[in-house]
């Protein structure tokens, strides 16, 4: 469950290789300057041709099929960077939506564009100031979608939506181009400078994509994948801040050689250990379609954000005065960690629903 | 792995989980599929009284196949399993729910570091009496002036030209009064400190050994004071070169904490789940525990639990294809120390004034026994080394921080 295979080995060097080269956290800082988009349209294409955005797409459709887990270590090590980019929302969100979901036509149709990184995808669930997808309003009639979506991860950018609705009752998922009639995307600035997306539906078309079970099934990918996102993320701000520890100096000595302090980052150690056991298991439940994917995506998510919360506040600290400035790396992993811990539930709604799916 | 041989095939494993089901479903007696209560725990030694019969019967099958220390060598009457054919063992064991057949010292912690650092005749003489549940082990490392600063011990032991003389005192030492032998630290040079410890066993029946129970806050007794005076012991039972123990008790101590945290604490409460112990304490309301703030702590800790669960076993995942893990025996010392006392605290909270009871007709079994192991459970942070001392390790010998200046 935890033994990477030799293809996922290289797979997870030749993302770290490309993320360390050309997407250091200068490169978000260049994004954060300089693309309203958020993110880099030259460097997403060549995330493309890496295979990345095929990970999860079968091979006759143009993918590899290197499973979850492949997925899982290509979004940890650009967590590390805090690389920006669609691929969580495109190559995993939106490419296992529609495997799994779609009828053949949509798959001949999206799933060769996704691949191709031709197609950028976003899924829009949230109707509040928080997640509650068993809450949701936005309502299909005749066919025709109404309602509102807000902060749709990068739905400024998509080219397709998925949109998760009330028909009939049920909440399902649909469809729906971006520049179709009666879409109003709105985008706004965020804190992790990644961009996000308030959407109004008036009458949109909407095309139907799975039944209700789908729904479950791609927020808990969303999760798992997001968790190995906040896992690199979490990772790098911990190495960062040890290696900190072992070069600045106060009272004459290294303030790493601090009791205060090397506790903190050995407990900090221990939170990390524990997320990489249950991220890893949770994305390869996925590969095995294993029966406990739900408990495990609201045990990885819900960890992965109390490891990142205490993690990017300690970076913060432990850096000082200097971890106050914009200049520094510490704020752009806190505020990213703020972003990574909200969507598709924080660890409280995912200790609720870990508590429910446990009888209790 | 154990006498050399290599992974097994598919084939074989299946083969194996077979022959070892059909055994166990015909050698483990059904009162040792039940539910074991804290004093239904088998230890062996010379002075052991079982129970049942069906203690004995369990205990003597699986000692002889070797099962009670599985991966040990058969040469030295252990099972010479491969870790793969141990995992399938340990897995048809929590199938049909079998108590262990024997807890033991010498197989969590001495039997190892004998493996490694004992001559053939000791290994010869000691492994097989283990295995067996012959004789009882008990550990001599604390003292009263050497707790977290384990290198700061003074019990002395003096060359003698045919023999060692022991004299000092022990403190701390688990289930001494009702150990047979004992595995020792002493001091064979006083002008060094850590380079002058020595490993060395003897017999607790040997004249001028003395153990007296130490009382605990839980009520119970299961540490000693142990003294020592002019306990002579046979030269051939230092362990490895005189002087060379240091490196044998730290080996030994990560064993201790990979076997404490694997779930042979002290005040491990009841086999009940937390929820279903709130759930009849506190009530249900819409399906949901009524104190929702119990609610939202319980879930936290049973996925803390669950995550500690997933590293064990990535943990042996990765021994098994060969990776250095010795640096997560103080992680898992650490987390499940914190696990243990959290889970008992929960349960003292889910029922109320209910667990408020020390003794008498109140109170139920159960009831009685959760106070007394959450009070229990405070000293799992303290042995087996404190966590701030594996934090300390931690932050050291993984984390590559540096000592004050």
């Amino acid at each position: 469950m935890f033994t990477l295979s030799e293809e996922h080995e290289m797979l997870r060097e030749s993302a770290r290789a490309f993320v360390q080269e050309k997407m250091p956290t200068a490169h978000l800082r260049a994004v954060r300057e300089a693309k309203p988009e958020g993110f880099d349209r030259a460097l997403w294409a060549e995330m493309a041709q890496l295979g990345w955005t095929g990970i999860l797409i079968p091979e006759e459709h143009g993918g590899s099929a290197l499973g979850y887990v492949g997925m899982g270590l290509v979004l940890e090590e650009c967590g590390r960077t805090l690389a920006p980019s669609p691929l969580h929302s495109t190559a995993l969100v939106g490419a296992s939506a529609i495997a799994l979901g779609g009828t053949a036509a949509q798959k001949n149709e999206w799933l060769p564009k996704i691949a191709a990184g031709e197609l950028i995808v976003a899924l829009a669930i949230d109707e509040s100031a928080h997640h509650a997808p068993e809450k949701i309003k936005l309502e299909v009639k005749n066919g025709q979608l109404t309602g509102m979506k807000k902060y749709v991860a990068d739905g400024h950018v998509a080219d397709l939506l998925i949109v998760a609705a009330r028909e009939g009752g049920v909440v399902k998922h649909f469809l729906v181009p971006a520049n179709a009639d009666g879409v109003t995307i709105t985008q706004l600035k965020t804190l992790d400078s990644r961009g996000a997306a308030d959407i109004a539906f008036k009458g949109a078309k909407a095309e139907p994509l799975g039944g209700p079970e789908l729904v479950d099934q791609v927020l808990d990918r969303a999760r798992i994948g997001l968790a190995a996102e906040m896992l690199g993320q979490a990772s790098q701000a911990f190495e960062t801040t040890s290696e900190y520890l072992k070069t600045r100096t106060q009272f004459g000595q290294l303030i790493g050689s601090f009791q205060a302090l090397q506790h903190r980052a050995a407990k900090m150690f221990v939170e990390l250990e524990l997320t990489r056991s249950c991220v890893l298991a949770a994305l390869s439940a996925l590969d095995e379609n294993r029966n406990d994917i739900a408990e495990l995506a609201s045990l990885a998510k819900a960890r992965a954000g109390e490891t990142l919360h205490l993690v990017s506040n300690e970076m913060v600290q432990m850096h000082g005065g200097i971890g106050m400035t914009d200049a520094a790396d510490p704020g752009l992993y806190l505020k990213r960690a703020r972003v990574a811990e909200a969507l598709y539930g924080s660890a409280s709604y995912h200790r609720d629903r870990y508590a429910a799916l446990n009888n209790f | 792995m154990a006498d050399g041989r290599g992974p097994e095939t598919s084939q074989e494993l299946e083969a194996f989980r077979n022959e070892t089901r059909a055994w166990l479903e015909a050698n483990c007696p059904p009162l040792m599929r039940t539910p074991m209560g804290e004093d239904d725990a088998v230890w062996g030694g010379r002075n052991w009284k079982p129970k049942h019969p069906e203690q004995k019967q369990w205990l003597d099958a699986m000692a002889s196949r070797g099962w009670t220390a599985p991966t040990w060598p058969k040469a030295y009457g252990g099972g010479g399993l491969t870790p793969q054919e141990n995992l399938i063992l340990q897995d048809e064991l929590r199938r049909i729910k079998a108590r262990p057949a024997l807890m033991s010292f010498g197989i969590w912690m001495f039997g190892p570091v004998l493996l490694e650092f004992g001559n053939e005749e000791q290994k010869k003489k000691y492994l097989p009496q283990i295995v067996r549940g012959e004789i009882r082990w008990c550990q001599g490392y604390s003292e009263p002036g050497a707790g977290s600063d384990l290198a700061g011990l003074q019990t002395k032991c003096e060359d003698k030209g045919d023999h060692y003389l022991i004299n000092g005192q022990k403190v701390w030492t688990s289930y001494a009064n009702e150990a047979d032998w004992i595995f020792c630290l002493v001091r064979t040079d006083t002008t060094v400190k850590h380079e002058g410890i020595s490993f060395i066993l003897f017999d607790m029946t040997s004249p001028g050994v003395e153990t007296r129970p130490i009382k605990l806050i839980s009520g119970a007794s299961p540490f000693c004071e142990t003294f020592f005076t002019d306990v002579k012991v046979p030269k051939e039972n230092l362990v490895g070169k005189l002087n060379g123990g240091w490196e044998i008790a730290k080996r030994l101590l990560m064993y201790e904490r990979t076997s404490i945290s694997a779930g042979g604490f002290g005040g491990g409460a009841g086999a009940l789940p937390i929820e279903e112990i709130a759930k009849h304490y506190v009530g249900v309301e819409d399906g949901k525990l009524e104190d929702r703030d119990l609610r939202a702590r319980i879930a936290a800790h049973k996925m803390y639990d669950k995550a500690f669960g997933l590293t064990v076993r990535r943990a042996q995942e990765m021994a098994k294809a060969g990776d250095n893990v010795s640096h997560m025996a103080s992680m898992f010392k650490v987390a499940a120390a914190t696990m243990n006392q959290e889970k008992t605290e929960l349960i003292v909270e889910a029922m109320g004034n209910r667990a408020l009871g020390w003794s008498g007709e109140g109170f139920t079994k159960g009831e009685i026994l959760a106070p007394r192991a959450m009070l229990r459970a405070k000293g799992n942070s303290i042995e087996g080394g404190t966590t701030e001392v594996n934090l300390n390790v931690l932050a050291k010998r993984v984390l590559g921080l540096r000592d004050h200046q």
